[in-house]
């Protein structure tokens, strides 16, 4: 299909595109129209667009999606991937709206807040206006413009000068089908004030029933030597199709940790990156995907560059198998004057069936001379001398499969900060992959 | 014990076990010498059912079952242990855990109780002394950054551990602080060597020589002495005569 027809391709989506909050201040209506504009002008990507060659989501096109509505979520949905129970600090989102009876906030520190966005967009506009909408690329990425047309409420993280938040902040957003398409555009930002530090938890899970969209976009901007460790947990339906951007703007000696999990889905595309624009800045991003059956898993990272001096770190790990596709695309963008930059990119694939495809590409656009940049990608199949090895020990062969499986993920699992977390992830983990991956052969 | 007769295996098509017949008794050392090539390495891993070689012949026994139908880890389950001349590295599995996972399979096969991890630890802990191997090395990943040395004791070790019926030991000298193993006691140990070194502080009851996949001689621990002065050529002339 050509891209010549964005009107006709966007049109699926007009349902959705006639949003406004009552009473919302005049820059958040300009840049909603933005969004509106932007996702009209793009349309819905497609095999012409570079950043999509790999990932397909016309048949989004031929789902009448509507807004989902609210809904009744129990308190048995929080149980998803496990985290929730495992976290005192619970924030929750039903189809993009905040839900007060799920969520618990007491065990927050003193200068860390944690807000619904629409209740917050009415009481502090003005600490949110100089930085919703500026952090993530709504002008280039159709979904974040279409989220950012479409939002209803989220979740606003706010860290006081100087404040170490102990406990982690769990975002958890639900989205509960009712049969018919229903799409939610979830929106969360974080606002790190200079030399504050806390872990930033958001877990995507659903249930009910009906396909769905949840295009998500989540925005983080750490100031002066702040440190955000975030994890995403993806652990959404088959029947849903997820759509995640996480961008992070890291100020002098900042650093943003970023922890990607991703397990459901019938398709998920992350775009996750940061802008390093300070000396010093840093950014890590880690990465675990599960894939079986027909899923398409597809993350496209980014980083830039911007300053001198400033380290990036990335490792992507997937296992797929049955007919699954993986996409991973790693972007750095070293600009011009961003001397000294030390950047590693590595994306290694597990395969454990014949079916099983992996795309995986690096992308380098350096603009400065005396920089490291190295970026390495692997696939490769669980080795037999090492399932031999442990099977010559009396260790049976789905067993051995399993270790093997576990000790390739096992290294990304670890970096995840919070041992609740941690642990709780582990056994979701592990238990998926008991399922559905390890005795396939 | 171990009984195997007329076994012959090939690889990708090509023979490399000609027919071989040895028997070994509950409590022998056998030692079979060759030199490279000669097929050691493969009868080894035969045993021990590395599924890339394909038997085309013969018979494999151990206490009267019939080792070829087994699997690899039934065949451990049964009491065989290899102690293999390159160990695999296996980052991101403990030592511990390895072994702990190994050792309640072969328990569970036998219709024991499987040991928690409290009494494993007591047990393993007193296995380490035994062959005075660190207790650093059971947190670390299995073999990854061992030292040659490093691996070979680890191998003994895990034969320390896994208490086997029968040890294949395929070219454990090289490396090898060799007293640790004489503490190892398997109820019957072949060992496959090029070098008769190894045969000063495991003293054979046979030694065979291996030569183009089959036994050309068995002898006594003189036959590996014998080997030492002269070397292998007098033997694959007299084959080839």
């Amino acid at each position: 299909m050509s891209a010549g027809a964005p009107a006709a391709q966007a049109r699926p989506f007009a349902a959705l595109l006639a949003h406004a909050l009552p009473g919302e201040p005049a820059w958040l209506a300009a840049l909603r129209s933005r969004g509106r504009a932007r996702f009209e002008t793009l349309g819905l990507p497609g095999p012409g667009d570079e950043d999509w060659r790999q990932t397909n989501v016309r048949p989004l096109a031929g789902i009448p999606f509507a807004l989902a509505g609210a809904a009744e979520a129990s308190a048995a949905d929080l149980s998803g991937p496990g985290i929730a129970s495992a976290l005192p600090v619970r924030f929750v989102l039903v189809n993009g709206r905040f839900d007060a009876g799920l969520s618990t906030r007491d065990g927050l520190a003193a200068g860390v807040s944690v807000s619904d966005l629409a209740t917050a967009l009415r009481t502090a506009p003005s600490e949110i206006e100089p930085h919703l909408g500026r952090i993530a690329p709504i002008d280039e990425a159709p979904f974040a413009a279409l989220n950012t047309a479409t939002f209803v409420d989220g979740a606003l993280v706010r860290l006081g000068e100087n404040v170490v938040s102990s406990e982690p902040i769990h975002i958890l957003h639900l989205t509960v089908g009712s049969g018919a398409p229903a799409a939610v555009s979830s929106r969360t930002l974080v606002l790190a004030a200079p030399g504050s530090s806390a872990v930033v938890v958001e877990t995507f899970a659903g249930s009910g029933s009906g396909p769905a969209l949840t295009n998500a976009v989540t925005e983080i901007v750490l100031g002066a030597h702040a440190r955000i460790e975030h994890v995403k947990v993806q652990a959404e339906p088959e029947e849903t199709w997820h759509i995640g951007a996480l961008a992070g703007h890291v100020a002098r000696g900042g650093c943003l940790r970023s922890h990607n999990v991703s397990l459901g889905a019938r398709l998920a595309r992350n775009d996750i990156g940061a802008r390093l624009d300070g000396e010093g800045a840093e950014c890590v991003l880690y990465g675990l995907y599960l894939a079986d059956g027909a899923q398409h898993v597809d993350n496209h990272t980014w980083l830039d560059h911007a300053k001198p001096h400033c380290p990036s770190w990335e490792v992507y790990k997937g296992v797929l198998a049955g007919r699954a596709r993986a996409v991973f695309n790693g972007r750095i963008v070293v600009r011009e004057g961003a001397q000294k930059t030390d950047a590693k990119q590595s994306n290694k694939n597990l395969i454990l069936s014949e079916g099983a495809t992996v795309h995986t590409r690096p992308q380098l656009e350096i603009h400065a001379n005396d920089v490291k940049c190295t970026h390495g990608a692997t696939i490769g199949r669980l080795d037999a001398a090492a399932l031999f090895y442990l099977r010559s020990r009396g260790i049976g062969e789905a067993a051995a499969r399993d270790l093997l499986i576990h000790a390739f993920a096992d290294d990304i699992l670890a970096k995840i900060p919070a041992a609740a977390v941690r642990e709780a992830l582990a056994s979701a983990l592990y238990g998926r992959l008991e399922r559905d991956l390890a005795v396939r052969p | 014990m171990l009984k195997i007769e007329s076994l012959r295996a090939a690889v990708h098509g090509t023979e490399i076990l000609k027919g071989i017949d040895l028997s070994v008794r509950a409590g022998e050392v056998h030692a079979i010498m060759g030199p490279n090539g000669s097929g050691k390495s493969t009868l080894a891993q035969v045993l021990a059912g590395r599924e890339s070689y394909e038997v085309t012949g013969g018979t494999v026994t151990l206490d009267g079952k019939d080792l070829l139908g087994m699997p690899p880890e039934d065949r451990a389950r049964e009491g065989l242990f290899l102690a293999f001349q390159y160990p695999v590295e296996i980052p991101g599995v403990t030592n511990i855990y390895f072994l702990k996972a190994a050792l309640n399979a072969i328990r569970k096969h036998r219709g024991e109780p499987e040991m928690d991890a409290i009494d494993f630890l007591a047990y393993v802990r007193e296995r380490m002394k035994l062959v005075e191997m660190d207790e650093s090395f059971l947190n670390r990943s299995v073999n990854e950054g061992f030292s040659g040395g490093e691996k070979k004791r680890n191998e003994i070790f895990q034969m320390a551990v896994l208490d086997p019926k029968l040890a294949i030991l395929d070219e454990t000298d090289s490396g090898l602080d060799i007293d640790a193993l004489k503490i190892v006691a398997a109820r019957a140990i072949v060992v496959v060597t090029h070098y008769q070194r190894l045969l000063d502080y495991i003293v054979p009851d046979r030694v065979h020589v291996l030569a183009d996949g089959r036994i050309v001689r068995s002898g006594d621990r003189s036959l590996a002495l014998e080997l030492e002065k002269k070397g292998y050529a007098w033997l694959e002339e007299g084959v080839a005569g």
